[in-house]
């Protein structure tokens, strides 16, 4: 392998990329040294196993993805916003749209909820933290290191250009010759591991760690949602990691599974990767279903209405979302038998999810609205949400999709579903409950000006592409002739895409304000809301609750408050936590340098670092780690410190 | 509030256009039987989901207006409320309704356009075979022996049967104005049914992303008069050059091509993966040797690549 095919060359963009990378890279160390922060980085985050830090660093990759990706998406709305644009050339887009699939889904939507998950859930149920810390450790550092490796495709060696979801033959040797897809199958792999332990991390937490008293049917709907979202994270991917097995098998080893020759069957990754790929898209969707249920019972200062039917339509939604894979590809030609049970299975989770609308319009009702910035976004979420609700109606009828299939109105329809489902949610729940982690709130003001910006540029962006569809536009084109009369609305879609990129950026900035102005004097539960994590301190000790709370209902932590009595008596006793440990971020450094060299087909270093990690996986077998206690003395001087920082105020 | 008059606002918007006769939108301006069954299928969809939408945003308004914290008491307190079995069951019922309503609309309508249309019971289709390379489509005539790449003819008022398959990556075949798509690929061949009404001409594409010069690969459609098709076909025959195998591998390694006529086809010396020659029968290799196949496929062949697929 030549140099110049090692890095990217002759895209003025590329040599920016590369410049801030170099920069960016070369910054970070030095300010580290600087300000003699290495210790604190080493100390209180790489190392950390507490669930709220280890949610934190989540949700920053998160947004720092969120800006890649959002990048890679006004790079693509700036290209078709007029017809026959130069912008970018066919190569160029086709990276970008496959990196901008990949890393909204895979890097930003799904750490975003792992990221809220973990700060919240241990909260919520009264634990002191996840059943496996150190595995949720190393859960992060996968995903991490798999994020990375994905990026930096972009400068070195190329980025994967066959469409997220990667169709073979297209992402076969054969016609994608270059390492862009080995980063794919191989950085998706490596954080895909990360998602699985999480999966069952947070099943064993939600169902050993419960406190006292809370039963099944007592807990937050946002733990229910977490609950049904593991087990299909625990039975999803699975399937995902042989696929990409195979996939690395094909593409590096020499096997034909799915490519054209000597039997190997194209369908056959299509079937697996949407065998995965549709679960996928519930793992998403129901935390964010969670967290409206939240948000919504909270600021209508109302119990969730109907909160059994929310529990079995959440059910009934996972097992559904198993059965409905084929409608990724209707065109595929299987016979009108197959398409009709397809399309029925799918139009069937109209019925679960239409429930849970009404089930959230009648706690609204009667109820006392007021309109916080999570609020708004939950609100705005409803009629959004629907229209990509009822569209998805529409395209699971098979015989339609054969018009809308690989069109813009599909497009259309599913950044309706995941933006106002997903995103929306986790900008709620971000600003939600960014005051229990850091003692301090997000800016309302700014936070409703950026509310404003999304929702109206949301709409600008994506409706039109609704109508690109009808007339025929399809996905992935990255030009078009004017005689198509495509240009107008695009360049509509292209206006709304800059309006959300402000509206992001205005949210950035509320970060900013907020850490620098923001007012310190908040109260542990600032909204009044009804679970337990706002019974605990903001911002959370590291043993969240000095005493472990009772329940006997649900939203017992709203009727305590009615009430005056307290959820936990008793006296403080030493509490068991567990120590921090180095190896899981040593184990990501680990993967991310396998990874990099498996890339590019290095046996020797690859065997290398395979060896390196098994001997990570060795010491800590013969490690020995009991954990730590924290003394009643020190429990005592941290609930007065933190009392009493809120009493002065 | 303001989100939901701009939604309204662009519904109407769409409303217009779908309604506007001048420039209808290509997928609403079916010009043959099956593209007509699809265009009428989505219509009736959109009219329902519209109602589905109505009664979702005149509940959200009405409660957004009256519950609003600053319209209400100070000491308004919120009831408690478990929920509401009766309304409960109600909002499950109504959606198992539509469902059951949409689920027949879309069998019956899937199964109609999956074949021959009624109102061309007694006629024999015109199969043409079309594949993809790269970045461009072969159209083959087994019956006229002739092979087009990049345009295709047909007569118009007559059954055409499209068989579709690919040297390559998967592609899938659309003229948006005749019928829905359908997936060509290298191990199996797939049918797709259309006729157009009128003699016309339509724009026919690769809507499936297949790599770098995905965006350019458009081909024309035409239909023809009966008299006009016959006299083309004469014309290639007596005109065209043969497609020899050579030139058909130069043409295949070919990224883009112009358009190009031929008065004989590839499928003489490269036949459709279908029947034995499946990808999945692990026989294609053994037809190497110039095989002559028995272009009229009979219901047996297709009865084969059926069961070939259910197979998987």
């Amino acid at each position: 392998m030549k140099w110049d095919e090692f890095f990217v060359t002759g895209e003025p963009m590329i040599y920016a990329a590369m410049v801030s990378i170099v920069v960016v890279s070369l910054a970070i160390p030095i300010a580290l040294t600087y300000f003699k922060k290495w210790n604190w980085l080493w100390m209180n985050w790489l190392t950390t196993v507490d669930h709220k830090k280890i949610g934190v660093m989540y949700i920053l990759s998160a947004l720092l993805m969120l800006f890649r990706g959002g990048v890679d998406a006004l790079l693509m709305r700036g290209q078709t916003a007029i017809p026959d644009n130069g912008l970018l050339d066919g190569q160029h887009y086709n990276e970008i749209f496959t990196t901008h699939g990949v890393i909204m889904i895979l890097f930003m939507a799904m750490p975003f909820i792992i990221g809220l998950m973990n700060v919240v859930i241990p909260l919520q149920i009264g634990a002191r933290d996840v059943a496996f810390p150190r595995l949720n450790a190393i859960s992060f550092w996968l995903f991490f290191a798999g994020a990375m490796l994905f990026n930096i495709s972009f400068v070195i060696g190329g980025s994967p250009d066959a469409g997220w979801s990667a169709y073979f033959p297209l992402a076969s040797l054969e016609f994608s010759p270059t390492v862009g897809n080995n980063y794919y199958s191989l950085a998706l792999q490596i954080a895909g591991i990360g998602t699985l332990l999480t999966g069952i991390n947070f099943l064993v937490t939600i169902l050993k760690m419960r406190a006292p008293g809370m039963t099944l049917m007592k807990m937050p709907m946002f733990t229910w949602s977490v609950l049904i979202t593991n087990v299909i994270i625990v039975f999803a991917f699975p399937v995902l990691t042989v696929a990409l097995a195979l996939m690395t098998l094909d593409r590096q080893f020499g096997t034909q599974f799915f490519a054209m020759q000597s039997g190997g069957m194209d369908m056959l990754w299509a079937n697996l990767f949407w065998v995965w790929g549709h679960p996928e898209v519930y793992i998403v969707i129901l935390p964010a279903f969670g967290i409206y249920s939240e948000i919504i019972s909270a600021f209508a200062r109302k119990n969730l209405y109907g909160y059994k039917s929310m529990v079995v339509s959440m059910v009934a939604i996972s097992l559904l979302s198993f059965v409905v894979w084929a409608h990724h590809f209707y065109t595929m030609g299987h016979g009108v038998m197959v398409n009709s049970v397809f399309s029925i299975t799918t139009m069937a989770i109209a019925i679960p999810t239409g429930v849970k609308i009404f089930n959230w319009l009648f706690t609204l009702r009667k109820g006392k609205i007021s309109f916080t910035t999570p609020m708004l976004y939950s609100l705005a979420f409803i009629p959004i949400f629907t229209i990509g609700g009822v569209t998805g109606v529409m395209l699971a009828m098979a015989s339609a999709d054969y018009q809308y299939h690989n069109t813009m109105f599909l497009v259309a329809h599913f950044h309706y579903v995941l933006i106002p489902g997903t995103v929306f949610a986790v900008i709620a729940g971000f600003h939600f409950w960014f005051p229990k982690v850091f003692g301090f709130m997000l800016n309302e003001k700014l936070g409703k000006l950026s509310f404003w910006f999304i929702t109206i540029s949301f709409n600008v962006t994506f409706f039109p592409l609704f109508i690109l569809g009808l007339n025929g536009m399809t996905r992935r084109m990255y030009t078009y002739s004017e005689s198509t009369g495509y240009g107008p609305l695009n360049m509509l879609s292209m206006v709304g895409a800059v309006g959300l990129a402000i509206g992001f950026i205005i949210l950035v900035y509320n970060i900013y304000w907020s850490v620098r102005y923001s007012p310190r004097d908040i109260d542990q539960d600032p909204w009044d809301a009804r679970s337990l994590e706002w019974s605990t301190h903001s911002p959370v000790p590291e043993y969240n609750f000095a005493l472990i709370p009772t329940v006997n209902k649900l939203d017992a932590h709203w009727f305590a408050k009615k009430e005056g009595k307290p959820l936990a008596t008793g006296k403080y006793e030493p509490i068991h936590m567990p120590n921090n440990s180095g190896l899981p971020v040593i184990m990501g450094a680990l993967f991310f340098f396998w990874g990099f060299f498996m890339v590019f087909s290095w046996w020797i270093p690859a065997i290398v670092f395979g060896v390196l990690i098994l001997g990570t996986l060795a010491y800590r077998s013969f490690e020995k780690d009991h954990g730590r206690y924290i003394s009643v003395e020190e429990i005592e001087r941290t609930e007065n410190a933190l009392r009493g920082a809120q009493h002065e105020n | 509030m303001k989100k939901k008059w701009i939604a309204l606002t662009l519904f109407s918007i769409t409303a217009i256009l779908l309604a506007g006769c001048d420039n209808p939108l290509l997928i609403l301006d079916p010009k043959g039987p099956q593209a007509r069954t699809l265009s009428s299928t989505i219509l009736f969809s959109i009219a329902m989901m519209a109602g589905i939408l109505l009664v979702v945003y005149v509940l959200y308004t009405v409660v957004l207006l009256k519950y609003r914290a600053s319209k209400l008491d100070d000491d308004y307190e919120p009831p408690h409320e478990e929920g509401n079995k009766w309304l409960e069951i109600i909002w499950t019922a109504i959606p198992v309704v539509i469902v059951i309503i949409l689920s027949v609309v879309t069998v019956s309508t899937t199964s109609t356009v999956e074949q021959k249309s009624v109102a061309y019971a007694d006629e024999k289709p015109i199969v043409i075979y079309a594949s993809s390379s790269n970045w461009k489509w072969h159209f083959s005539y087994p019956e006229e022996g002739i092979e087009t790449v990049n345009y295709v003819n047909f007569p118009a008022d007559r059954p055409i049967e499209f068989r579709l398959y690919s040297f390559g990556p998967i592609t899938s075949f659309w003229i948006p104005q005749l019928a829905g798509q359908k997936y060509a690929m290298s191990d199996m061949v797939n049918t797709i049914h259309m006729s157009a009404d009128v003699p016309g001409s339509f724009i026919g594409k690769n809507s499936n992303f297949s790599g770098e010069g995905f965006a350019k690969m458009e081909f024309e459609a035409q239909s023809l008069s009966d008299a006009d098709y016959k006299e083309w076909v004469n014309d290639v025959k007596t005109t065209a050059p043969k497609l020899t195998e050579d030139e058909f591998d130069d043409l295949l390694e070919a990224e883009h091509v112009g358009r190009k006529t031929y008065s004989s086809n590839h499928l003489e010396f490269k036949p459709a993966p279908e029947g034995e020659n499946s990808g999945h029968h692990h026989g294609g290799s053994t037809s190497t040797d110039d095989q002559h196949e028995d272009m009229d496929m009979d219901m047996d062949m297709d009865m084969d690549m059926d069961m070939d697929h259910d197979a998987h």
